[in-house]
C-alpha cells in the first residue's frame, strides 16, 4: 500500500520500522532480589549485584522472563525452546559493569506480527515484529546543566530493571500510523500486565528508523539514508517527529540528490519544543559491543509446559476484547474500540452496567457521554470513580420505566456524583415523582387557555411552536416528562379544531 | 601442643575437645605470621584483633558446652580475590587498594559459619593474572624453600603462606592452574575442584567460566576437611551446581587397588624438566605398587590448550574487568584539565537510552570522561592486566570474534570431548603439574610468553570444567619440590581427594617443610 505516493504534496512513501523498550512490572529486578519501584530515593534499591561491585553475580528472575513470554505470544511471536544471554560491553558511567546483559543472536522470541486497524477505516496496516528480547535497564545519569559536562549523578536505582526490547520490521507507512500502532501495542502489554508502559517514568521508549522511497521518472525507486530518530518523549512527539523528518529528508534528497548506502545510518534526536530533529553529535567511531555469551548465567530452555502456563494467565487481549464486546452487547466495532481503548478495567464496568441495564447500546452511550466525559474531567481511575454500575443502572432503569428523561437522569447522575447519595435519596430529594395522566392533562389544559398565540401557530400548521408550552410545563411541574407534554398539548389543540 | 605442626584436622579435634584452645591456636600462626612474613610477603592484610577475638569468642562457647562448627577455630588465609566484609579485598591490584565489600564471599560466608577464624588476606598476581605471582601491585611473594625463586602464582601468597606454617590451610582459586600450580612449587597439595562444585559469589572474577575456588593445605585430607564446608549449591551463584555434598574426609581411606590411572604422552614432551619428569615418573611407581594400573591414553587437543585459554581468559576478563573504571569505586585519577568541579543548580535526567549504547555525553577522547576513565584504568592496572584486557578487548572486536573467541569455543568443546573420551578408559589421569620447579624471580617477567607455558599442563582442567589436585612427588637436588597433579571427570572430588591420600599414606613428601627460622 502506498497510500502517499505520488500525491503531490508527498510524492514519496514512507518507510517506518520502530524500537520499542518497555519495563516489564515485576517486583524485582531481573538478576537481583532488589525493588523496581519507581521513584524512591537515588541509589537505595541497590545490592552488590545491580551495583556491579567486584564478585557479585546475577541470578534469572524466572517471572520476568514469564512475562517478557507473555508479551511476545501476545505479539504472535515464535518462542525460542533454548536462549541465552550475551554481554553488551561499553564504558557509561550509568553502566556499572560495564557491560549490559542483553541477548545477542538467540533472542528468546522472533517473528511475531500486531496488527493496528483505524476504527475510522483509514488504515489497517499489519506490523511484522523481528524480534522481541529480554536484558537489564541501566540506571540514570543527571547533568548539572550549570557546570556543563563536567558534573554528572548517577542514580542506579534502575540498573537491573527488566527491559523487553521489541523490533518492528519496516512495515509502517505513515506518521499516524506509526502512533496508532504504538497505541495498539501499549494497549495490548497494559492488558496483559506486561508493563505500566508509562513514558514519562521511561518504562516505554520508542526510538524509529525512517527513511523515504521515491518513486522516479523512469519507475525506479530512490532511497534515502535511514535516519534513526531518538529522544521522543511521547507518541504525539513519535508522530510529529516523523512528520518533521520525512519532509527533512526529502527536502535533503531533492538538494543532495544522497540515498540509502552513500552514508552511513544518522542518529538525530528530536527537539520537541523546536518541533525539529538534530543531528546528534558523531561518536568518533562506530560502537562495536563486543558481544559475547554471558559466562556467569545459564542457557534458558523454555518447555511446553511453561508455554501452556503463560498462555492460561494471558486474558483477552485487546482485538479479541474488541469483537467479544460488540458481539455480546449488540454495539458497533467503533464503540467497542472506544471502550476497549480506556483499558480493562473501564470495559469491566461496562460489562456491569449493561448486565445489569440489560442493554449494551444504551449503557455503551451513557459510558462515552456521561461516566468517561465526567471521569476526563474529574480525573482519576474508573476504580476510583464514586458513581458505580449499580447507580448508573439504577438511574437507567428509571428513564425506561419513563419516571422521567434522560436529560433528567443526567441530572441525577450529577447530583449522585456530587452528594454521594444513593439514586433513590436524590430523587426523593429532587421531589420527583412520576406525573400521571390527569394530573398532565389539567396541567396542558391550563397552559393551552393562557397562550392563544402559540395554539393560534400551532393550528396554523407550526407544530415546533408546541416548544414554548413544554418549556412552562416544566417550570410549573419540574417533573414532567417533555415528550408527554407536547403529545398530549397537540391533542388537546387539535380537539379544539 | 605447638599448632604449627599440626594438622587442619587434628587441629580442629584439639580445640573441639578442649585440649587446644581457639586463641592459643590463632596466637601461634599470627606469631609465626610476624615472624617470617616479611622475608615472604604472602600476606596483604593480617586480621589479627578480629581473629583473635573470633577465636575467644568460640573458646567461650565450647566452655558453655554450646556445639561448634565442623572447623572450630582453625585458622584459615583467603586469597585476595575473595570479598571479606571485615578486610579490604584488592586482588592485589592498585585498582582495589582499600576497596572494603559490603559482603561476604559465599566461601568466607561458609568458612565463618563453620568456626574458622580468617586469619588474613594472601597475596597474588593482580586480579589473578599470572603464574609467579611477581604480577602484584603489592610486591612479589617468595617462595619459602627459597627466597629468591618465585612461589608460582595467582596464588602465590596462598600456597606460600600454608608451605611456611603461617597458616594451616588457605583458599585459592584456579582460572588456568593458579591453586595446583603455586601448590607444586611451593611443596603443599591444592585442589582445584569441578566447574560450579564451589559457589563463585564474592569471588572477584577473572574469567567466569573457567574460575574455581578450592583448598590449599598441606594434605589431601586437610583439603577434603575444607571442601565439606565450602563445597555445595548456592542459589546466588547460577552455575554452582546442585549437586549433594559428600563427606570427603570418610571417604579418603578407600585402597588405590584396581584404580585406573591415565598418563598422556605429551606431559613428557619438550620442555619439562629432567628432575620434574624424574620425580613425576617415581609417582607413577609407587601408585602401581599401591595396585593400581597405568595406561596410556591420549588428549589430542591438550596441544591447543595454552592458546585455547589465552583467548578465552582475556575475551572474558576484558569484559569482566570494565567495571574498573574510577566511576564508582576503587582507584580515580585525579580530575584533568577537561573537568570543572564546581557544582551547578539543577540537573537535568538524560533521556532513557533504549537498547543501551552511551549516552549523551561520553564525547570524544577528549572529553572529561573518557579522559577519566583512561587515566583511572592506566593509572591502576599493572602491565599484564593491561595486556590481557587489550588482548580480550581485540579477540572479540567485530571483525575478529569468529577467528579467535568462536574458534576458542569449539576448541575448548574439542578439549573437554578429549577427556570425556580418556575417562571411559581411565579413572583419573596423571602427570606433571608443571614443567619445571619453582624458577627464579625476574627470570620470566620479561617473556610473557615463557610465563604463560607454565600453566600447559593445568589449563586443560579448566578449559574441560572438570577437578584437579597437585601435591609434592619429590625434591630436586637442589631441594625445590615437584608437583604431581591428577585430573578427574567431573564431581569426581571424592577420588581425586581419595587418590592423593592414598599416595601420602605412602610417602613423606607432603610432610616436609621449608627450612625458614623465625
Amino acid at each position: 500500500m502506498t497510500a502517499h505516493a505520488n500525491s503531490a504534496a508527498e510524492p514519496y512513501t514512507i518507510v517506518i520500522g520502530l524500537e520499542v523498550h518497555v519495563q516489564l512490572q515485576t517486583k524485582t529486578k531481573l538478576f537481583c532480589g532488589c525493588s523496581t519501584t519507581f521513584g524512591s530515593p537515588p541509589n537505595t534499591q541497590v545490592c552488590p549485584t545491580c551495583l556491579g561491585l567486584p564478585g557479585s553475580l546475577p541470578v534469572m528472575n524466572r517471572q520476568a522472563f514469564d512475562l517478557a513470554l507473555r508479551a511476545a505470544l501476545a505479539l504472535d511471536c515464535q518462542i525460542a525452546r533454548f536462549t541465552k544471554w550475551d554481554r553488551k560491553n561499553y564504558f557509561y558511567p550509568d553502566l556499572p559493569k560495564g557491560y549490559q546483559i542483553s541477548q545477542y543472536d538467540l533472542p528468546f522470541s522472533h517473528s511475531g506480527q500486531l496488527e493496528v486497524v483505524d476504527p475510522k477505516g483509514a488504515f489497517s496496516r499489519r506490523v511484522r515484529i523481528t524480534r522481541v528480547h529480554l536484558e537489564e535497564d541501566a540506571g540514570k545519569s543527571m547533568h548539572d546543566e550549570a557546570a556543563g559536562t563536567a558534573d554528572t549523578r548517577i542514580d542506579l536505582n534502575r540498573a537491573g530493571t527488566p527491559l523487553c526490547e521489541i523490533v518492528s520490521e519496516p512495515d509502517l507507512r505513515s506518521p499516524q500510523e506509526a502512533r496508532a500502532w504504538l497505541n495498539e501495542l501499549k494497549l495490548l502489554l497494559v492488558y496483559l500486565g506486561v508493563s505500566d508502559c508509562n513514558m514519562q517514568e521511561g518504562s516505554l521508549r520508542v526510538d524509529a528508523n525512517v527513511n523515504l522511497h521515491i518513486p522516479r521518472g523512469d519507475g525506479t525507486v530512490a532511497k534515502t539514508p535511514i535516519v534513526e530518530i531518538k529522544n521522543m518523549n511521547s507518541f504525539r512527539s513519535v508522530e510529529r517527529a516523523l512528520i518533521y523528518e520525512a519532509a527533512r529528508q526529502f527536502e535533503e534528497w531533492q538538494a543532495t540528490g544522497a540515498e540509502l548506502g552513500s552514508a552511513p545510518k544518522q542518529t538525530r534526536g528530536w527537539d520537541d519544543p523546536a518541533g525539529v530533529t538534530r543531528g546528534q553529535r558523531a561518536k568518533e567511531e562506530s560502537s562495536d559491543y563486543r558481544y559475547f555469551p554471558e559466562p556467569d548465567l545459564v542457557p534458558v530452555t523454555v518447555s511446553e509446559e511453561q508455554l501452556a502456563a503463560v498462555r492460561g494467565e494471558m486474558g483477552e487481549p485487546p482485538t479479541v476484547l474488541r469483537q467479544a464486546l460488540a458481539d455480546r452487547w449488540t454495539i458497533t466495532p467503533y464503540d467497542a474500540d472506544v471502550l476497549v481503548n480506556q483499558g480493562r478495567d473501564l470495559v469491566a464496568y461496562f460489562e456491569e452496567l449493561a448486565t445489569l441495564a440489560k442493554d449494551g447500546k444504551v449503557a455503551s452511550n451513557w459510558m462515552q457521554q456521561d461516566v468517561l466525559r465526567t471521569l476526563n474531567e474529574r480525573g482519576g481511575t474508573i476504580g476510583e470513580f464514586p458513581v458505580r454500575p449499580a447507580a448508573v443502572a439504577d438511574i437507567l432503569g428509571r428513564i425506561a420505566l419513563g419516571d422521567f428523561d434522560t436529560s433528567r437522569g443526567r441530572e441525577i447522575f450529577a447530583a449522585v456524583l456530587e452528594s454521594g447519595k444513593t439514586v433513590a435519596d436524590v430523587v426523593a430529594s429532587l421531589g420527583i415523582a412520576a406525573v400521571d395522566d390527569a394530573e398532565l392533562e389539567s396541567l396542558c389544559r391550563e397552559l393551552i387557555a393562557a397562550n392563544p398565540k402559540i395554539v393560534a401557530d400551532v393550528q396554523g400548521g407550526k407544530e415546533q411552536a408546541a416548544a414554548g408550552l413544554i418549556g412552562q410545563a416544566k417550570k410549573k411541574n419540574p417533573n414532567v416528562n417533555p415528550g408527554k407534554v407536547r403529545a398530549m398539548c397537540l391533542t388537546l389543540i387539535k380537539q379544539l379544531g | 601442643m605447638q599448632p604449627l605442626a599440626l594438622s587442619a584436622v587434628d587441629l580442629v579435634a584439639a580445640v573441639q575437645q578442649g585440649e587446644l584452645s581457639a586463641v592459643a591456636c590463632a596466637e601461634a600462626f599470627f606469631d609465626r605470621i610476624a615472624a617470617v612474613d616479611g622475608r615472604i610477603n604472602a600476606f596483604l592484610a593480617v586480621n589479627r584483633e578480629a581473629a583473635v577475638a573470633q577465636a575467644a569468642a568460640i573458646d567461650a562457647r565450647r566452655k558453655a558446652g554450646k556445639p561448634l562448627g565442623p572447623l572450630a577455630g582453625l585458622p584459615v588465609a583467603v586469597k585476595d580475590a575473595l570479598c571479606t566484609a571485615d578486610l579490604p579485598t584488592t586482588c592485589a591490584s592498585k585498582m582495589l587498594e582499600g576497596f572494603r565489600p559490603p559482603y561476604d564471599a559465599d566461601v568466607v560466608a561458609r568458612l565463618r559459619r563453620a568456626d574458622a577464624v580468617i586469619v588474613g588476606k594472601t597475596n597474588m598476581d593482580e586480579f589473578a593474572m599470572g603464574g609467579s605471582n611477581e604480577n602484584s601491585a603489592f610486591g612479589a611473594v617468595h617462595n619459602p624453600w627459597d627466597l629468591t625463586r618465585a612461589p608460582g602464582g595467582s596464588s602465590g601468597g596462598s600456597a606460600a603462606c600454608v608451605a611456611a606454617d603461617m597458616a594451616p590451610v588457605a583458599i585459592g582459586s584456579d582460572t588456568g592452574g593458579s591453586i595446583r600450580q603455586p601448590a607444586g612449587l611451593c611443596g603443599i597439595t591444592g585442589f582445584k575442584p569441578t566447574y560450579g562444585r564451589i559457589s563463585r559469589r564474592g569471588l572477584v572474577a577473572f574469567a567466569s567460566s573457567l574460575d574455581q575456588i578450592g583448598p590449599m593445605a598441606r594434605s589431601a585430607a586437610d583439603c577434603a576437611l575444607l571442601m565439606e564446608t565450602i563445597a555445595g549449591h548456592d542459589p546466588g551463584d547460577a552455575t554452582s551446581l546442585a549437586e549433594p555434598v559428600p563427606t570427603y574426609t570418610s571417604l579418603l581411606n578407600e585402597p588405590l587397588q584396581g584404580l585406573r590411572i591415565g598418563r598422556v604422552a605429551e606431559h613428557f614432551g619438550a620442555g619439562l624438566d629432567p628432575e620434574v619428569a624424574a620425580g613425576v615418573e617415581a609417582a607413577f611407581e609407587t601408585l602401581k605398587a599401591a595396585g593400581a594400573t597405568i595406561h596410556d591414553v591420549e588428549l589430542p587437543h591438550a596441544k591447543y590448550g595454552i592458546p585455547t585459554y589465552y583467548l578465552i581468559a582475556p575475551c572474558e576478563a576484558s569484559s569482566n574487568l570494565a567495571r574498573y573504571d574510577g566511576a564508582h569505586y576503587g582507584h580515580r585519577a585525579e580530575p584533568g584539565k577537561g573537568h570543572r568541579a564546581e557544582t551547578g543548580k539543577g540537573y537535568r535526567a538524560e533521556t532513557g537510552r533504549g537498547g543501551g549504547g552511551a549516552g549523551e555525553y561520553v564525547g570524544g577522547f577528549d572529553s572529561p570522561l573518557v579522559e577519566m576513565y583512561c587515566r583511572s584504568r592506566a593509572e591502576g592496572f599493572g602491565p599484564e592486566v593491561k595486556r590481557r584486557v587489550m588482548l580480550g578487548t581485540y579477540a572479540l572486536s567485530a571483525g575478529y570474534y569468529d577467528a579467535f573467541y568462536a574458534k576458542a569455543l569449539r576448541v575448548r568443546r574439542l578439549i573437554q570431548r578429549d577427556y570425556l573420551e580418556a575417562f571411559t578408559k581411565v579413572d583419573l589421569i596423571a602427570g606433571p603439574v608443571s614443567p619445571t620447579p619453582a624458577f627464579k624471580l625476574g627470570e620470566k617477567t620479561g617473556d610473557p610468553l615463557a610465563m604463560y607455558l607454565v600453566d600447559m599442563y593445568t589449563v586443560g582442567t579448566n578449559l574441560a570444567g572438570i577437578g584437579g589436585i597437585s601435591f609434592p612427588c619429590g625434591f630436586t637436588a637442589g631441594g625445590l619440590p615437584i608437583g604431581f597433579q591428577l585430573q578427574g571427570p567431573a564431581l569426581a572430588e571424592s577420588l581425586l581427594l581419595r587418590a592423593a591420600h592414598g599416595y601420602q599414606q605412602l610417602t613423606d613428601w607432603h610432610t616436609r617443610r621449608p627450612a625458614l627460622p623465625a
